[in-house]
């Protein structure tokens, strides 16, 4: 039984009928082919498939996609494409902040809201606020180095 | 999961109704706990009540003595509130230290009352403040509404509309994080209200508890050394891979401490 869901990704409207189970990290990977949120753990911890519901940084498999009826989604997709990245993303490649590159979509995700609400964030208030990510491969120093300047550079 | 059917209505009154005429439905909040719960199949709903679409559940007022916060309301907002900075400032802190980012922005304080959690931070500051639980039938005060492990004093088709915190004069929150989860190995919450002191403990034990010895002596003298030597038997706590019942015990003591210091420090 399908139940209409209709919200903007990428500030795009999109409309579909879903069954209600479906998570919405599987409507936007399935159902719209947006794979660059991806599913780590699947259980809510790891992040990986972290997106902006509303502006707010969210665990896309720890949400319904009805969840997101009328909502504004935004995915790593939306905020830079090839040649024209994102600051935040652009400070990833400047500072080597990831090695496999798994989690880094949602760790991308999660640092420009932490950006937006700390705009010049302290190597500890990145490390305290990236709580909600894990990335198996950096031991991280090089995303919070990578953090703090791609928090500068949304500045300018 | 299993299927399940889903509903998202406007108002209150629509939301009693449908979980009244579906049986074995339930109430979807922020879902940081359901949804889990239904991945692993541990409940199995006929139906999803959403009430991400009752405005009227959501939003913060400070009204006087008390502090009044919508069920809908998630931890960032109630973190990021200059209301309850102003009355509760504690209570913005605690909010800000639940789960992580991305769970507190869909987490709502409706959510992780009615799931209870042995472990959650919002039980222990509703009972360490005696706020009040509002729902679309009644207002249950703090000391009768947590009830056991996951369990709380709602019924059938109950619903929180809100949580209405009196004003204490100082209070602190402190928790030992379990270093895998996150979650509160043991967390204190300590309140001087009118009067009175509370407090409360969580993941200590299978559900949210007050330490009445510990309420007594601070009541006499509102200092860390006059509850140094109380503790809380480890016959009734949780003794798991994480920690005995007796560190738990010894925890009870030191983080009451802290929070009692923290209190008069302000912070």
């Amino acid at each position: 039984m399908g139940i209409n869901l209709s919200l903007t990704v990428n500030g795009r409207a999109v409309s579909a009928d879903v069954d209600p189970r479906t998570l919405l990290v599987q409507f936007l990977r399935d159902h719209l082919r947006l794979t660059g949120t991806h599913v780590g753990c699947d259980t809510g911890q790891c992040g990986a498939c972290t997106v902006h519901l509303n502006d707010r940084a969210v665990k896309s498999c720890n949400l319904l996609a009805l969840q997101a009826q009328g909502a504004s989604v935004t995915t790593i997709e939306g905020i830079g494409e090839p040649g024209k990245l994102h600051p935040m993303q652009e400070a990833f490649r400047a500072h080597h902040g990831l090695q496999c590159g798994f989690c880094t979509p949602g760790i991308v995700m999660n640092a420009v809201e932490l950006a937006r609400k700390h705009p010049n964030p302290s190597e500890d208030t990145v490390r305290a606020e990236l709580d909600g990510n894990l990335c198996r491969c950096t031991g991280y120093h090089n995303i919070v180095k990578a953090i703090v300047a791609g928090a500068a550079a949304m500045k300018q | 999961m299993h299927a399940f059917d889903y509903h998202r209505p406007a108002t209150i009154k629509e939301a009693a109704s449908l979980l009244r005429k579906t049986e074995n439905s339930r109430v979807l909040a922020g879902g940081q706990s359901l949804i889990p719960t239904l991945k692993f199949r541990l409940s199995k709903p006929s139906a999803l009540i959403d009430l991400a679409g009752i405005g009227e559940l959501r939003g913060i007022k400070l009204d006087g003595a008390t502090l009044t916060i919508g069920a809908m309301t998630t931890h960032s907002e109630v973190a990021s509130s200059k209301d309850v900075a102003i009355g509760i400032p504690t209570l913005a802190r605690l909010a800000a230290g639940v789960g992580d980012r991305q769970v507190r922005n869909a987490g709502t304080i409706g959510g992780a009352l009615a799931n209870n959690d042995p472990a959650a931070d919002y039980p222990a500051a509703v009972l360490g403040i005696g706020a009040s639980v509002h729902t679309n039938k009644r207002v249950i005060p703090a000391d009768k509404f947590f009830t056991g492990t996951l369990e709380t004093a709602l019924r059938a088709g109950e619903i929180i509309t809100a949580v209405a915190f009196p004003l204490p004069k100082r209070a602190a929150y402190v928790k030992f994080r379990n270093p895998a989860s996150r979650f509160a190995l043991v967390g204190v919450f300590v309140a001087e209200g009118a009067g009175a002191v509370r407090v409360a403990v969580t993941g200590a034990a299978p559900c949210v508890f007050r330490v009445k010895e510990m309420e007594k002596r601070l009541g006499e003298k509102f200092a860390a050394e006059a509850i140094a030597k109380i503790t809380v038997p480890p016959g009734t706590l949780n003794s798991d891979i994480h920690a005995s019942a007796e560190y738990r015990s010894h925890l009870i003591t030191v983080l009451a401490q802290r929070a009692v210091a923290a209190a008069l420090a302000g912070k």
